[in-house]
């Protein structure tokens, strides 16, 4: 029983690294007033440009810079087209979307014609797990050796990258002066404009923010977790990383919780897959697939506490003239 | 016309051409980045769209799809509202017609069954967007993040159900099973004397959807509901001091909004696949938002645009078939690209038009 949660808590821990990363992502541009449903097409564009470029140099760390590099080319066409042209948010995001999908399959293709698949990546092209010092030698320890040497230990760099910028997003966002900026810009642009700090400047560095680590949330996709990239691999991710902030009430410590809850959700309908919960019966996996979905629908409806968005978001900001 | 404006044929006919051709520009620059010659990919994709009946037949129905989804999406429009639900939408809908046809299929001809598929479909997508209305309405959440999330419900909802429940008996697949002639719509050839489709299935839906544009222009510009769909749209505010209550026009325009969303499985269900089976929306519940920012909400519009995306879906299978490196997927970025310049960046072009017709009009009204 000990041993099965700690195999159901593990790959928890693996499904929702994609989804912290990406809610982390939403974060820095929803807080700044720059709603994004575009994370998905983010993710899947960073996914094939890492999973493409590792393969074409053997190296995970060139597929990490490309990824990055696409999904920020992304979210700045994101920005170009809702900051500087002021363009309609959703929208946008929508047309990132389909983007991403239409070229990535159609890019993949054509250049490794394997159905839309790249190559599969082996050894220096993968992030490997990563073994914390003494795993081995705790093994044996009862409760705390198997949490420490199965839980924490073993998972690649990315994981802990993921885990690390929970803290982080916190101290920038709540701690420091670009932090404030941002958020000030998300509830009263006005304000920030009169203080005399460029909206248009500050927007357009978060989205910046959320191309990095939707770069890093579709790294892991296809560099980490699996050995390449496959045609829409995403499937819905950034959706539900979508639906774990709204649910975490755009807070970076919430929004971990919310993205294990959905992890663990995910990894659990996997293990009852086919099997009889005693009392209850077989549980249909589409029941606990669509469960995030619903939970993050009860929430906007406001049963269960309330989730308020940030004031400014989804509206253009327009400086006044005379 | 007022300075820093434009003349409404250059707003409404100029402005969203121009915003196309960018799209379509952007989209060859695609083609060449995947070797191919753009010109020679055009030719192939209209030839094999316009150039023979079955062509043809396949583009109208295709067309007859995005007519319904686009329809669904430009009445939410109307009322400020973003209906991006419109896949669950028509999702649902294909339920509906399918509890229909398979009720009655059996006893009765298809024009019997007809209003009742059409009904179902229209409940079903109607309810699929009653609940992110009501909360829209009452509560404040927002239409475009709880119409995700019901895509999403309405995907697993449907797998359980064609598994689970629906599936026929003795079989793996996840589909019902084949509707009698009582559940089959007839194929627009059989009704029109002396057309040839060939195999394609284009059906009476299609009537259907001409017929749903015209109703849904009435609905909009000439009845005292569409007024003040459009009031609500264009200000809120002025429409709660005008009497008209945000909560009504907010759950019956999505509800109309999903009704016609779910017509759509009409055309898919009942016209060509006489079962339900899972994922047949495939996107085209989201086309819909391209046909409706092309056809800028008005069903005239929203006929060509969705003539011109069933162009491009009957013309990009060709297109695939004759030059193999442009995989179907292009249809999904040229949607990209067209989404992004007709909608999120349709205003991108004004200064550059607002400066030229300065420059035009700056002679003929000096003064004397």
């Amino acid at each position: 029983m000990f041993e099965t949660l700690i195999l159901i808590l593990d790959s928890t821990v693996r499904l929702a690294t994609p989804l912290l990363l990406a809610a982390l992502a939403g974060l820095y541009s929803e807080r700044s007033g720059v709603f994004d449903i575009g994370l998905e097409g983010k993710m899947l564009g960073a996914a094939f440009a890492a999973g493409a470029a590792a393969a074409v140099t053997g190296s995970a760390w060139a597929g990490l810079a490309a990824g990055i590099l696409v999904a920020i080319a992304l979210a700045l066409v994101h920005g170009f087209a809702c900051i500087t042209h002021r363009g309609n948010q959703i929208v946008s995001g929508v047309a990132i979307n389909f983007l991403a999908i239409g070229l990535t399959a159609l890019l993949g293709q054509d250049w490794f014609r394997q159905g839309g698949r790249t190559p599969p990546l082996s050894g220096d092209g993968r992030f490997t797990n990563i073994q914390l010092p003494f795993a081995e030698a705790l093994r044996d320890v009862p409760v705390i050796g198997g949490l420490y040497s199965e839980l924490l230990s073993g998972h690649n760099l990315l994981v802990y990258v993921a885990f690390l910028a929970v803290p982080v997003t916190w101290w920038v966002l709540f701690r420091t002066r670009f932090g404030l900026r941002l958020r000030a810009v998300g509830e009263n642009p006005a304000a920030v404009d009169t203080a005399g700090i460029s909206v248009t400047w500050l927007r357009y560095r978060a989205v910046i923010c959320t191309g990095i680590l939707c770069g890093i949330a579709g790294t892991y996709l296809s560099v980490a977790q699996s050995a390449g990239f496959i045609k829409d691999m995403t499937a819905g991710k950034g959706f539900i990383a979508l639906a774990a902030l709204i649910f975490a009430k755009w807070k970076p410590v919430p929004v971990m919780f919310a993205c294990l809850l959905f992890g663990f959700l995910d990894a659990a309908a996997i293990r009852l897959q086919g099997q009889e919960i005693p009392g209850i019966g077989e549980v249909p996996v589409q029941a606990i697939q669509a469960l995030p979905y619903i939970l993050t629908v009860v929430l906007l409806a406001g049963f269960i506490g309330r989730a308020v968005p940030p004031k400014a978001g989804g509206v253009a900001y327009v400086k006044e003239r005379t | 016309m007022r300075a820093g404006q434009l003349p409404r044929w250059a707003d409404y006919g100029l402005m969203p051409a121009i915003n196309v051709v960018a799209a379509f520009l952007v989209s060859g620059l695609v083609v060449l980045l995947i070797g191919e010659n753009p010109v020679e990919a055009v030719r192939i994709l209209v030839w094999g769209a316009l150039g023979w009946n079955e062509g043809i037949g396949f583009t109208l129905f295709y067309a007859t799809n995005f007519i319904f989804t686009g329809l669904a999406v430009a009445v939410a429009f109307h009322a400020g509202l973003f209906n991006i639900g419109g896949e669950g939408q028509a999702y649902l809908g294909g339920l509906g017609v399918a509890l229909a046809c398979l009720a009655l299929d059996r006893f009765v001809p298809w024009w019997v069954t007809l209003p009742v598929a059409v009904a179902g479909a229209a409940a079903a997508g109607a309810l699929w967007a009653l609940v992110p209305a009501y909360l829209q309405a009452k509560r404040g959440s927002h239409v475009v993040i709880t119409t995700i999330m019901f895509n999403f419900i309405a995907a697993s909802l449907m797998v359980y159900l064609l598994v689970n429940v629906m599936a026929k008996t003795g079989s793996m697949q996840p589909e019902t099973r084949t509707f009698e002639a009582g559940g089959r719509l007839p194929l627009l050839q059989t009704i029109l004397p002396g057309v040839d489709f060939g195999s394609a299935p284009v059906n009476l839906s299609f009537v259907l959807a001409l017929l749903s544009c015209l109703l849904v222009w009435v609905l909009i510009w000439r009845t005292r509901l569409g007024y003040e769909i459009r009031t609500f749209g264009a200000s809120p505010g002025a429409a709660v001091y005008a009497g008209i209550s945000p909560v009504r026009i907010t759950i019956v325009t999505m509800l109309i909004s999903g009704g016609l969303a779910g017509m759509m499985a009409i055309n898919e269900i009942m016209g060509s696949q006489h079962r339900l089976l899972i994922e047949f929306v495939s996107g085209y519940g989201f086309v819909g938002i391209a046909v409706a920012l092309m056809g800028r909400a008005h069903p005239v519009g929203i006929i060509l645009a969705a003539i011109l995306f069933g162009i491009l879906y009957q013309g990009g299978a060709e297109l695939a078939f004759e030059m193999p490196a442009i995989t179907r997927d292009m249809i999904v970025v040229i949607q990209g690209l067209v989404i992004l310049f007709a909608g999120a960046l349709e205003h991108m072009f004004r200064p550059l038009l607002l400066r030229l017709f300065g420059i035009l009009a700056a002679p003929a009204s000096k003064p004397a």
